[in-house]
């Protein structure tokens, strides 16, 4: 019972779905409406269990003391944190009256994480110049075209590349975009779409079932 | 002349530190101007909002958190300035949790940056957990996942928001977006529900977009600072992403010339035949 249980509702539910797609009929798009709403509780739910489980993991390795234990500390007092002052304050900007307090969830979020977030990436651009010069080598064929590519690209998709390149390079960079790029894409969605479906099929039907446990 | 090819490939990073600083600060000082070619499947989103019909509703949904303002936050404001100047209607959603306050925060300051008013003139339905699943059911109706806007006011309490109830009632939905959410409005959305999508995308994720521009599933791409520069520039409003480009021109050459001497050294040094 255990396991035709979870096997019969999936199946049920799987072939319900795909099924209404492909008739208009009243029932079928009540049903589709249902399903949307239960689809999001369900959800809400799986955010309570990340939530748990992150807590777990990172009071774990909090307690003892393993490797990296202090961003384990930091992740959960920031976590706790947040989750406090989504309580205790106005968490709605429009809602601040002109020169009112925001309230500790939107100091944090303007204070803190915007800052943090945006200076994380600004990083990038020294990290991306300095490991381009170290590692884009054109070591191979198959390299040398990917340095190129990346080269024109790079130059094409900027105002200066027009300048210097009299306009060829951006010629070059929305041809690169256009064929071969929209070429490879195309097999690697089409590929990841007919991989979906089959293995869609089997969880369906009951043989994939690592989503149970593993088996 | 051998020593000199290896410390080509030898130079400090501290100084391609320093030099991509300058490079970034010098274009903000001085003013360069650089011609800028409007591409074409930019020219097609700002035309389709351009023909809609004056009054008529505009959904656009973002998701994107202030780690990529830099790039989003001008093509939203450059969207924003069209639809209004257009008198258009706008329904804005943020399926991505962390983006939620910041769109919030922008979508008020071009409100009073063009006198335009809360719930008369756009609407913020603000964030639903599972974004898939609140694309689906807004095909259905806004109010399925969306009963009350942000601030808890009912939605057929705000003026613009009576008689729209799904889809079918905007005339165009134009994501601003840097998530895989993305895909969610083609597959889920608009192959779903058959609306007219456009995408305002990051750079990086640009070229993932431009086979749906082929099969038509999307109208049109914006993609990065260059696509919101565009767009600024077919506003006649030129603003931060015109002003960014010229920087990434400087910062984009550099990375290039590093990239050359560093395999001019590569060769040049004997390193080639080595590693060989």
């Amino acid at each position: 019972m255990r396991r035709q249980l979870p096997l019969t509702i999936t199946f049920v539910t799987a072939f319900t779905l795909a099924v209404q797609y492909f008739i208009p009929h009243r029932t079928f798009e009540i049903l589709y409406e249902v399903s949307q709403v239960w689809l999001q509780i369900v959800g809400a739910f799986a955010m309570v269990l990340g939530i748990v489980s992150l807590w777990q993991l990172h009071w774990n390795k909090a307690r003892g003391r393993k490797p990296g234990w202090g961003y384990s500390v930091v992740t959960l007092v920031c976590l706790t944190a947040m989750i406090v002052f989504g309580f205790t304050g106005p968490t709605k900007l429009g809602e601040v009256k002109a020169g009112g307090w925001i309230g500790p969830f939107n100091w944090s979020y303007d204070n803190v994480l915007n800052p943090l977030s945006a200076t994380m990436f600004a990083l990038l651009a020294y990290f991306i110049a300095s490991a381009a010069y170290r590692a884009f080598r054109a070591r191979t064929a198959i390299a040398t075209i990917l340095l190129l590519s990346a080269v024109i690209v790079m130059l094409g998709r900027v105002p200066l590349g027009d300048v210097i390149s009299f306009g060829l390079f951006s010629k070059i960079a929305n041809w690169l975009l256009y064929v071969p790029n929209v070429a490879a894409k195309r097999a690697i969605v089409i590929g990841v779409g007919l991989g979906v479906a089959a293995m869609s099929l089997k969880v369906m039907l009951g043989i994939e079932r690592s989503y149970m446990g593993g088996e | 002349m051998k020593k000199f090819f290896d410390r080509l490939i030898l130079i400090d990073r501290r100084v391609i530190f320093l030099l991509i600083s300058l490079s970034v600060i010098v274009p903000l000082l001085v003013k360069i101007e650089l011609p800028l070619e409007v591409t074409p499947e930019v020219r097609r989103v700002f035309e389709l909002v351009e023909s809609l019909p004056d009054g008529s509703r505009i959904l656009i949904p973002c998701e994107y958190a202030p780690d990529v303002m830099a790039e989003m936050e001008p093509m939203l404001y450059a969207i924003l300035r069209q639809c209004y100047r257009k008198n258009l209607k706008v329904i804005v959603t943020a399926l991505y949790p962390t983006g939620v306050n910041l769109i919030e925060k922008e979508l008020r300051y071009m409100a009073d940056q063009t006198g335009r008013k809360y719930g008369e003139d756009y609407t913020y339905l603000g964030y639903r957990p599972y974004p898939a699943a609140v694309i689906l059911s807004m095909g259905q109706d806004f109010r399925q996942s969306f009963a009350v806007d942000f601030y808890g006011t009912p939605l057929d309490s705000l003026p613009m928001m009576k008689g729209v109830k799904n889809y079918k009632d905007v005339g165009l939905v134009l994501t601003v977006n840097a998530t895989g959410g993305t895909e969610y409005w083609i597959i889920y959305g608009r192959e779903r529900y058959n609306f007219p999508l456009a995408i305002g995308v990051t750079a990086v994720m640009g070229a993932d977009y431009y086979n749906y521009l082929k099969t038509g599933q999307i109208v049109g791409i914006i993609p990065g600072l260059k696509g919101a520069a565009e767009y600024e520039k077919l506003i006649d409003h030129p603003e931060d992403a015109i002003r960014g480009m010229n920087i990434q021109s400087i910062v984009h050459l550099l990375i290039v010339v590093f990239v050359l001497i560093g395999n001019v050294g590569f060769f040049l040094s004997g390193q080639y035949r080595r590693k060989k």
